[in-house]
């Protein structure tokens, strides 16, 4: 059992190995991987000690504090937070030991290709087609959308159509794509902040060998459910001090511009001051159930409180703001790598946090999944449960 | 302090929970609480003395050196919880955590530790809606006994021992047959207000009553909701029961989209409740510099959830929930009641306006 004494030990030895002041940023990242330092609960050889994943927090302020690198969770979140945990379980060893070093280092972005046009809140009904080729490998044609960091991305998780003639959940494989394939084209996706911080991916006749399926052919729903699930973790298990969501800027605004200030306003803040601090306590309980090893069905319900939350308090924001509000701090279509639902002005924050509401599943989905799993109430009519894809409508 | 709060249960909560709910089980069932409620006796005294005495539940949070358990207000807030769900009739709240608190800030430890083993009750003679810091009304001290009324004092009328501010400053017990307490006609038919009349009562000094009446009143406001998070919990849980049962047009009404969205936003407002109720019972029973803060956030938290979960109980229920048979109007009149009990949802609100440094124009 790899206990916090000896990690603290080994993430003594690689930084007596690697000094950060004199170590290249990639070489140290690639040397705290194959220590079983970069995420402790990882098997060993694939950057972790099994260790329990309580114990990564100690690992990561030893690094901290003697001042080493880290490789940039937020840029490569989608590597992190979904394909790495999506490889893992279902990964052959040779696929671990080819993609987790590149994705943890940050060598190699990730993205995801998974929502479709006509495939959204139901993507099973997905239809970008892969169709197997005489050598055993597949040939790709369709269209995806929504995927952030598709522009600077090497490899995407892709999931596509192998069998319509079976129900929908049925025939749908999971690849690894390679993101350089000349049948892959990447327009970005304008939204409503001006900027485009989404794409839109076309893909026609990419070949994807099949060394490159993850798990069976037409297991790709299973599959994806690790990697669905693991997304509303991490948009749902974040641990924030007091006013450290959206509350914040809004709170220093107020305290900081008295001028503003109407009664009207004054009572509206207070009440979402008072829903944000339940939802940040809502979220630090299921952050201590995780550790206590009772995780709870709360977490559904984050990223419904979150989404709301975001949304009405910008809103407040801009109305505070006053004239201010009726600015908007720049246009400019750009694609940035990054996204802070918190960083620029509070008119970015409001349109922004629209998709909260929409982004890793629908406020109206996730209600249905509460009432239904958590709950018990009866599942919504399911008419196309039994019916070939190729005959669904559309 | 800078230490997170506990926000969990441990396993001796649990089980303190399971024993709770096992005595309301047998004593305050909805049928005998709805019955009991129009008696001359609304409240349950016999489950009380099983509760407090035979329990030991009235001093939980009086220490065992002062004749009581030596627990905290964390499993004070399970018992309020198991109270809440059953809407149970009993005096828990206004003499186990209110009278108790304000004799724990004064020099009165006979008077406590009979609090404490559940012998006798108390009540604070403070008007059920004021909050901590709010002003309250007082009797008059003169010639050596007091004189006036006080109106709107939960619990009086099974009250022992009826703990009163006076106008010199002071907190004075005075034995309940030396009062004259009037039962009024309540909102809330399980926790029933009283007019407590004096006219040359005699009192013994306690101590200064305004510190103590603050301290009772913050803890008050502080544990309610834990009563508050167990009455919209049981509302819920009822709820979606009923709502898998009754059929029509042909299905379970609860798979009807539009209600089951309801009640998804019901559990999440629930959920959000539970944590905020967690953290003002543990800062509470740790003494945490940010117990006013936590205390306003519960408060102000809890008052709409534990009423909108009510509503919502009623509405879904459709015309039983209308009906004098079928428990849900007690739970509704007591969330009403709950929202205004140690200040409504607004005063706790323009606490914070203060405490964190939001301040009105």
């Amino acid at each position: 059992m790899t206990d916090a004494a000896e990690l603290r030990r080994r993430t003594a030895a690689l930084l007596a190995a690697h000094p950060p002041a004199g170590t290249e940023r990639l070489d140290f990242l690639r040397a705290r991987f194959d220590a079983g330092l970069a995420w402790v609960h990882y098997p060993e050889g694939l950057g972790g000690l099994g260790a329990p994943r309580s114990l990564q927090a100690v690992v990561d302020a030893e690094l901290e504090a003697a001042g080493a690198p880290d490789n940039d969770p937020r840029r490569i979140g989608i590597g992190l937070g979904m394909a790495a945990p999506t490889i893992l379980a279902y990964g052959t060893e040779e696929q671990k030991r080819r993609y987790l070093r590149p994705l943890w280092t940050g060598e190699e972005v990730w993205c995801q290709l998974f929502s479709e046009p006509g495939a959204g809140s139901d993507l099973a009904a997905l239809g970008t087609r892969a169709v197997r080729t005489g050598e055993g490998d597949w040939v790709v044609n369709g269209q995806k959308v929504w995927t952030s960091s598709a522009h600077v991305a090497r490899w995407a998780i892709l999931i596509a159509r192998t069998d319509p003639d079976v129900p929908k959940h049925q025939g749908i494989t999971y690849f690894l794509c390679d993101m350089t394939d000349p049948g892959i084209e990447v327009r970005p996706l304008r939204q409503i902040t001006g900027e485009a911080e989404f794409n839109e991916v076309f893909l026609t006749d990419v070949r994807i060998p099949d060394s490159r399926r993850l798990g069976d052919v037409g297991d790709g729903w299973k599959v994806a459910q690790t990697t669905l699930n693991n997304e509303r973790v991490a948009i749902g298990g974040m641990r924030l001090p007091r006013e450290g969501g959206m509350i914040g800027p809004v709170s220093r605004t107020w305290r900081e511009r008295p001028e503003l200030r109407t009664h009207d306003l004054h009572q509206r803040l207070l009440t979402l001051w008072v829903e944000a601090e339940a939802a940040r306590l809502t979220a630090e309980r299921l952050r201590q159930q995780l550790v206590a090893g009772q995780p709870g069905p709360e977490g559904a319900g984050m990223k419904l409180a979150f989404a709301r939350l975001n949304q009405e308090i910008s809103g407040l924001e801009v109305e505070l703001r006053g004239e201010e509000g009726l600015l908007y701090d720049d246009w400019t279509m750009r694609r940035p790598e990054l996204v802070d639902f918190v960083g620029r002005d509070a008119g970015y924050r409001y349109l922004r946090s629209k998709g909260n509401s929409i982004e890793g599943g629908t406020t109206e989905v996730l209600l249905n999944i509460v009432a239904e799993r958590v709950l018990g109430l009866p599942p919504e009519a399911r008419t196309d449960k039994d019916v070939a894809w190729k005959d669904l409508a559309r | 302090m800078s230490t997170q709060p506990d926000l969990l249960y441990t396993e001796e909560e649990e089980a303190l929970r399971a024993a709770v709910r096992d005595l309301l089980a047998d004593h305050c069932d909805a049928a005998g609480v709805i019955a009991r409620v129009e008696s001359d006796a609304p409240h349950d005294l016999a489950a009380w003395k099983a509760l407090a005495e035979g329990m030991g539940l009235a001093g939980l949070l009086v220490p065992e050196d002062r004749g009581g358990q030596g627990a905290t207000h964390r499993e004070a807030a399970v018992v309020l919880e198991e109270l809440g769900r059953a809407v149970a009739p009993l005096p828990y709240l206004t003499s186990a955590v209110v009278a108790t608190e304000a004799l724990l800030a004064c020099a009165a430890d006979d008077l406590l530790a009979e609090l404490a083993s559940g012998r006798r009750i108390g009540a604070l003679a403070v008007a059920l809606n004021v909050p901590a810091g709010g002003a309250y009304k007082v009797v008059r001290f003169e010639d050596g006994a007091l004189h006036g009324e006080l109106t709107g004092i939960a619990d009086a009328a099974v009250a022992d021992v009826l703990l009163l501010p006076a106008d010199d400053g002071g907190l004075y017990a005075v034995d309940a047959s030396a009062a004259t307490v009037t039962p009024r006609p309540s909102l809330d038919l399980t926790r029933p207000l009283a007019t407590v009349t004096l006219d040359g009562a005699p009192g013994r000094l306690l101590g200064d009553a305004e510190p103590a009446v603050r301290r009772a009143l913050r803890a008050g406001a502080g544990l309610l909701a834990s009563e508050q998070l167990g009455l919209a919990d049981w509302t819920l849980t009822e709820t979606v029961r009923y709502l898998k049962e009754r059929k029509q047009f042909n299905r379970p009404v609860g798979g009807f989209q539009a209600l089951k969205h309801r009640l998804a936003q019901l559990w999440l407002e629930v959920v959000n409740l539970r944590a905020a109720a967690r953290n003002a019972a543990d800062a509470l029973a740790t003494c945490s510099d940010d117990i006013d803060v936590a205390v306003a956030v519960a408060q102000a938290f809890a008052a709409p959830v534990a009423v909108h979960a009510a509503e919502e109980a009623l509405q879904l229920h459709g015309g039983i929930g209308m009906t004098w048979e079928h428990p849900v109007h007690l739970y509704l009149k007591r969330a009403k009641a709950d929202a205004i009990a140690y200040g409504t949802a607004g005063a706790h609100r323009e606490a914070l306006a203060e405490l964190v440094d939001l301040r009105a124009p």
